[in-house]
């Protein structure tokens, strides 16, 4: 049974400070599966960053560029010729808005996790920690928002920062703050448990005997060992940041096209053109919102199983046992022996 | 949008008996306990969406500002009220929802909840399609990739289920169109039903407003398919995008209770394996399943707001959207407010459904 | 009785058929680190109506070895060599085929029966599952609903269930422990197996109700001829049950033996290290020969007043006693023995001396200062003279931090040594410890078991507490290492002369530590007194009912030991 309450660390701490870097030290544990799904994340999600990075040079034209030296573009002409990807019907040319957009894309997610992690692991780590009456108002607010359909709040956050106008900076701000608000629960709710289980492990009621100070056992034992998980919340949170930018987007409250590109406002607009059979203006902002949710979730996933001993897939057994001369000790879980306490 | 986190169980749950083995009455009192939940979590809600949205300014400005000279205006604003202290209007805001008054339209004068009984009924026929979309598609699919883990099947299923939810609902919903509407004309693009079948349907004497169930109940075979007909795409869209989550929610739970002494104790006699996964390991896991799953279906009613904008689809979501656009934020507000209640209740409901699963809480 | 069960055994031997044959078994492991070989080469055999005890300590084998009896290795497993039940191959069998012969021919009884039965369904439906399995399956036609659950009734008839026809629809929680394991027997005994693989059978459960179970089992090995491969680090459970023994260590099997041959001439080294190290009760009594409570004259270090500890109950629900007028005193130089089952309230009153729980009642004075409204500043410059060993010495570590930074971090919090005084301390403490200086710069899960234990006494002795508080210090570790660490536990206290309350659930290793000893029971101490005369001569009745139940590893003294026992319970 001692087996099952160890605190497994994520990494050796032996090892070499790259190996323990939370996605390196996944990547070395994962076998088979896991590895091609890490992996697959990993290139997904790394494209999606060097392309907004990259966007001065990749994009053909501006984002709200409706005009070259030839003369203004022509409204939904299908891909081919001076515009790969065609253009909208207000002109637009579609492959540079869906390159523009990563910037955007990643701007919110950077602005939108940072905040959130800040304020929700702070007031988890009190909250959990301190416990009574701070705790239980801070649990009820949190639940009756979590509970919400995360796209209202984020709605009503929209309507409060920038009163549903869209400007330059302050849309990307609005939508930002907007996900932060619906966020923070969640970070809230993760880190808060967390905290209230280790708060109960010998190691943190053995710095209690001791005597060690409020702040001294949040900062020094149980904020180390609580963010843990911060790896994976922060890649699933990112992909669900973008998921609510676009929803925030085609119903309107995005960001206006002569500001930045975003790509719901973009399928809003072509939510019109699919039924006369005009394919293009939709789909390629909505593949480039699939690409990268799909990247970002896998290496979420990834993390998820990996950080999970029952969920985690191990390598199995060599048939030619006998060669290799392997320490007495047994495979973790294979003995189960305790004394009744 | 939709949470793959695997979320901590909320602190009503440390409220229900189990943990104490003397339960007398232990039901009883974890249902009250759980329903005067339902009222502070409202209020919370309530008080957060109201003076949010006040922190802006008065809602009259907001729709009319620039339309109307500025000493109309004003005249406006006095005349609803909105140039009182803000506490007092809270109040009597309170005082209104407790009445059922959950206000009045700016763009169109009618009354926020008269609106959930015009368009209540379609919200809910969405959502109840969506949900048995969801249920036939993850449940099933979720036990088999607990039972193939780490196999071929598996690792197909997981993928599927991560490109359900990668793939925005308005997405999938224009793809859809595309394809079977645009252009193999299979289906219709938009809408609930045909004109002719709507006429009939709101002709009928007590209708339910959930078509399919008016067109069986009438016995009108035409209409029927015709409602089937337009209620295929928006189903699946939101019903696929939930279903990826219950897959994934079904599998890492199925999982865990695989892996428990109970089910090897089941495995040591002789029980076959498909039955421990859909009997013994199963019905343990539905506890916590059921319990996101309420949570789930709150996500829906986001859900729905953009796939009724997306299929024309005439519900709660599809005018939320249209109040946003008209910037008439009484209405949002109202409709908002009225969502809040429908999901601390649903939340409610199922949260009984789960203790009542669980033996423990009934003995 | 006890006379005759060696020369049973001893005639049944030549004409019974053998029910289990296992030859040259290897099981090798994948993992992280590489395969592992968690048994290397086991052949051993069981006859009908034999009680075969295979034991061992923590990585010996054992279990894997019971596992792959019924084929339930997991994926990771391989594994080679023969496992012949009634003639039948085990190792090389079909999915299908194996399911036949799991609950039919063979059975198991596993560890924890609280986790071993599904909280979801009835113990009857349970049951039933594994009765409707076997008759789908044999051409029998299906069992219906009704006659399986006739059957379900008479499985728990005869584990001494009482009212099986009204609990056989009881949800699993509404049992106690004991009855649980019962209910996991009768699971196990549905199908009439000829063979019954019981895994740590009673390591969960406490000693008395633990006793009840040893019967069970040796009743079904009487009346039905069942026999029983038992698996077991517990030397007194061995004693108690066994006819053979086989000794497990590293995946290897070291010696086999009849049981009484194996306790009196131990052949092998290993064999003798392992029962040496176990403690026998009345044995090695650290109060032997005292007639007086030794360190009365010294300092009193804590003192219990009718102490009350309270939990308070949930919406409505009564507050839980969990300590109910408890009043004793502890003595610098004095070891404290504190013994009780589970749910007695000893850990609780331990956690409150070192204020980890508030008392509710009654006077608790720890140092001097009363703990009743504890006031946390105020009893903090106290703390540096409470020293706490935690029970679990893997979760009692920050993960995060070195073994020295561990050490040090009372210092640092007290005393704010310079960083060179601290390492010095650390390496001192480490030494009087009994592990290398250099231990300071590695991290928990680097240590095994024992050295871990050990730095956690390091880390309670680093300020040179007058008080020590050992929480069941040595119940996660296996004997051998727990005879080390009592060792070095007594040598220690005599050194540092501080006053120590040992909270145990074992009389014997009380016994060997602590010269005055109390005894607890549903919050209330019932009897408390010098070591040897509370275990020789005790005066309550649950003391009694406590110590006769308490298997000793000798076969010849427990079958004397049972019949006392038997005829204290008036059976």
């Amino acid at each position: 049974m001692t087996a099952e309450t160890t605190l497994e660390p994520v990494a050796n701490p032996r090892a070499s400070f790259f190996r323990r870097l939370p996605v390196v030290s996944h990547f070395n544990k994962s076998v088979g599966l896991q590895r091609f799904m890490l992996v697959v994340g990993l290139v997904l999600t790394g494209i999606f960053l060097l392309t907004a990075l990259a966007a001065p040079l990749l994009a053909p034209y501006g984002f709200a560029q409706l005009s070259d030296a030839d003369g203004n573009f022509p409204t939904q002409q299908e891909p081919g010729g001076k515009h790969l990807l065609g253009t909208t019907v207000g002109g637009y040319d579609v492959l540079s808005r869906v390159i523009w957009g990563t910037q955007t894309a990643l701007l919110v997610i950077i602005v939108a996790v940072i905040l959130s992690i800040f304020a929700g692991v702070i007031l988890g780590l009190v909250s959990g920690y301190i416990g009574g009456w701070l705790d239980r108002i801070l649990v009820v607010v949190a639940d009756a928002i979590y509970a919400f359909p995360s796209l209202l709040v984020a709605i009503v956050m929209a309507i409060v920062i920038s009163g549903g106008q869209s400007s330059l900076l302050g849309g990307i701000l609005a939508a930002a703050i907007s996900i932060t608000v619906v966020f923070i629960p969640q970070y809230f709710r993760v880190i808060r448990a967390e905290t209230i289980r280790l708060k109960a492990e010998p190691f943190v009621e053995s710095a209690k005997v001791v005597g060690a100070s409020n702040v001294r056992i949040m900062t020094r034992h149980i904020y180390r060992n609580a963010t843990r998980t911060l790896p994976l919340i922060f890649t699933l949170n990112a992909s669900e940041a973008i998921l609510t930018l676009a929803g925030l987007g085609f119903l309107g409250f995005g960001i206006e096209p002569s500001s930045a590109a975003e790509w719901g406002f973009d399928l809003n607009k072509a939510l019109a053109d699919t039924t006369s059979g005009i394919w293009w203006t939709g789909l390629f902002p909505g593949l480039a919102i699939v690409w990268t949710v799909l990247g970002l979730t896998l290496v979420g996933e990834s993390i998820n199983d990996l950080n999970d001993p029952r969920l985690r897939g191990r390598k199995r057994a060599t048939r030619k046992a006998a060669a290799s001369a392997a320490p007495a000790a047994a495979g973790p879980g294979t003995e189960t022996e305790s004394s009744n306490p | 949008m939709t949470t793959l986190i695997d979320a901590p169980p909320s602190d009503a749950d440390a409220l229900l008996p189990s943990k104490k083995k003397a339960a007398g009455g232990g039901l009883g009192q974890y249902i009250l306990v759980r329903f005067l939940l339902i009222f502070p979590t409202i209020l919370i809600l309530v008080t957060m969406v109201f003076f949010l949205m006040r922190i802006t300014g008065d809602p009259i400005t907001a729709a009319m500002g620039g339309r109307l000279p500025p000493d109309q205006l004003q005249e406006r604003i006095h005349a609803a009220g909105y140039d009182r202290p803000l506490l007092v209007q809270y109040f009597e805001y309170l005082g209104q929802l407790a009445t059922g008054n959950f206000g009045t339209t700016l763009s169109d004068n009618r009354q926020v909840t008269e609106m959930l009984t015009t368009y209540g009924a379609a919200t809910l026929e969405l959502s109840i399609n969506a949900l048995i979309v969801a249920l036939l598609v993850g449940i099933p699919l979720g036990m088999v990739a607990a039972h193939r883990r780490d196999h071929l099947p598996d690792a197909v299923l997981r993928i599927l289920a991560i490109l359900f939810y990668a793939t925005p609902v308005f997405f999938a919903g224009m793809l859809l169109k595309l394809v079977f509407s645009v252009w193999l004309h299979w289906l219709p693009v938009a809408g609930r039903a045909g004109t002719r079948t709507e006429l009939s349907l709101t002709a009928l004497e007590a209708p339910t407003g959930i078509y399919w169930l008016d067109a069986l109940r009438s016995g009108n075979m035409a209409a029927f398919s015709d409602v089937m007909s337009h209620a295929v795409l928006p189903a699946l869209a939101l019903g696929l995008l939930t279903a990826g989550i219950f897959l994934r929610l079904v599998r890492t739970n199925v999982i865990g209770t695989l892996g428990k002494d109970y089910v090897e104790a089941g495995r040591s006699r002789g029980v076959s394996e498909f039955r421990l996964v859909t009997k013994h390991a199963y019905k343990p896991a539905l506890i916590p399943i059921i319990t996101v799953m309420g949570l789930q279906i709150a996500v829906m009613l986001g859900g729905a707001v953009l796939t009724e904008t997306t299929f024309e689809w005439k519900g709660l979501g599809f005018q939320l959207a249209n109040y946003l656009t008209a910037r008439d934020f009484v209405a949002v507000q109202g409709i908002v407010v009225l969502l809040a209640v429908i999901v601390a209740v649903t939340n409610f409901i199922v949260d009984i459904v789960a203790a009542l699963i669980d033996p423990r809480v009934r003995y | 009785m006890s006379e005759n069960l060696g020369s049973v055994s001893d005639r049944r031997e030549q004409d019974r058929k053998t029910v289990l044959d296992i030859n040259h078994l290897q099981v090798t492991f994948a993992t992280d680190a590489g395969d592992v070989r968690a048994v290397k080469d086991v052949s051993l055999d069981i006859k009908a109506g034999e009680v075969l005890a295979i034991v061992g300590e923590s990585g010996s084998g054992k279990t894997v070895t019971a596992k792959t009896i019924l084929g339930l290795l997991p994926e990771t497993a391989s594994s080679s060599g023969a496992v012949l039940i009634n003639g039948t191959n085990v190792i090389s069998l079909s999915a299908a085929r194996l399911r036949q012969i799991r609950g039919r021919d063979v059975a198991m009884v596993f560890q924890e029966p609280s986790t071993a039965l599904n909280p979801v369904f009835t113990v009857g439906w349970q049951i039933a599952e594994g009765i409707r399995a076997h008759a789908a399956r044999d051409g029998g036609g299906r069992v219906s609903a009704k006659e399986a659950k006739a059957r379900a009734v008479e499985a728990l008839r005869k584990v001494g269930i009482p009212d099986p026809e009204h609990r056989v629809n009881y949800y699993p929680h509404q049992f106690s422990g004991g009855q649980k394991q019962r209910v996991v027997i009768a699971a196990a005994l549905a199908l009439n197996p000829g063979l019954i693989v019981a895994d740590e059978p009673t390591t969960a459960l406490d000693v008395t109700v633990q006793a009840e179970i040893l019967e069970l089992l040796r009743d079904l090995r009487d009346k039905y001829g069942t026999s029983i491969v038992l698996i077991t680090h517990n030397m007194g459970v061995v004693a108690d049950l066994a006819d053979r023994v086989v000794v497990m260590y590293q995946g290897d099997i070291v010696e086999e033996a009849p049981a009484r041959k194996l306790f009196a001439e131990p052949r092998q080294d290993y064999t003798r290290r392992l029962l040496a190290a176990v403690p026998h009760l009345g044995r090695n009594s650290a109060s032997e020969g005292l007639t007086q409570r030794p360190h009365q004259d010294e300092e009193v270090l804590v003192a219990a007043d009718n102490l009350v500890i309270e939990y308070p109950g949930r919406l409505g629900t009564p507050a839980f006693k969990a300590v109910d007028g408890v009043s004793f005193t502890l003595s610098r130089g004095e070891v404290f023995g504190l013994v009780g089952e589970s749910g007695s309230g000893k850990t609780t009153i331990g956690r409150a001396i070192a204020g980890l729980n508030r008392t509710t009642g009654g006077s608790l004075k720890v140092l001097g200062y009363e703990m009743l409204n504890l006031r946390e500043r105020t009893f903090k410059p106290l703390r540096k003279d409470v020293g706490f060993v935690f029970q679990d010495p893997a979760a009692s570590f920050n993960p995060q931090l070195t073994i020295g930074e561990c050490i040090a971090e009372p210092m640092l919090i007290h005393t704010r040594p310079s960083d060179a005084q601290a390492r010095k301390r650390v390496g001192e403490l480490l030494e009087s410890v009994q592990l290398p200086a250099s231990y300071a710069g590695r991290y928990p899960h680097e240590l095994s078991g024992g050295q871990r234990q050990r730095a956690s006494l390091a880390r309670a002795l680093s300020l040179n507490p007058r008080l020590l508080i050992a929480d069941e210090p040595t119940s996660a570790l296996d004997v051998s290492v727990q005879a080390k660490v009592l060792e070095l536990f007594k040598d220690i206290q005599e050194e540092f002369g501080f006053g120590c309350l040992f909270i145990s659930h074992d009389l014997a290793v009380v016994d060997i530590l602590s010269s005055w000893v109390g005894v607890l029971y549903k919050g209330k101490l019932v009897e408390q007194g010098i070591g040897s005369q509370v275990m020789g001569n005790p005066q309550h009745d649950y003391t009694r009912r406590l110590i006769a139940s308490l298997p000793v590893p000798d076969p010849a003294e427990q079958a004397k030991r049972r019949e006392e026992h038997r005829a204290l319970l008036g059976i």
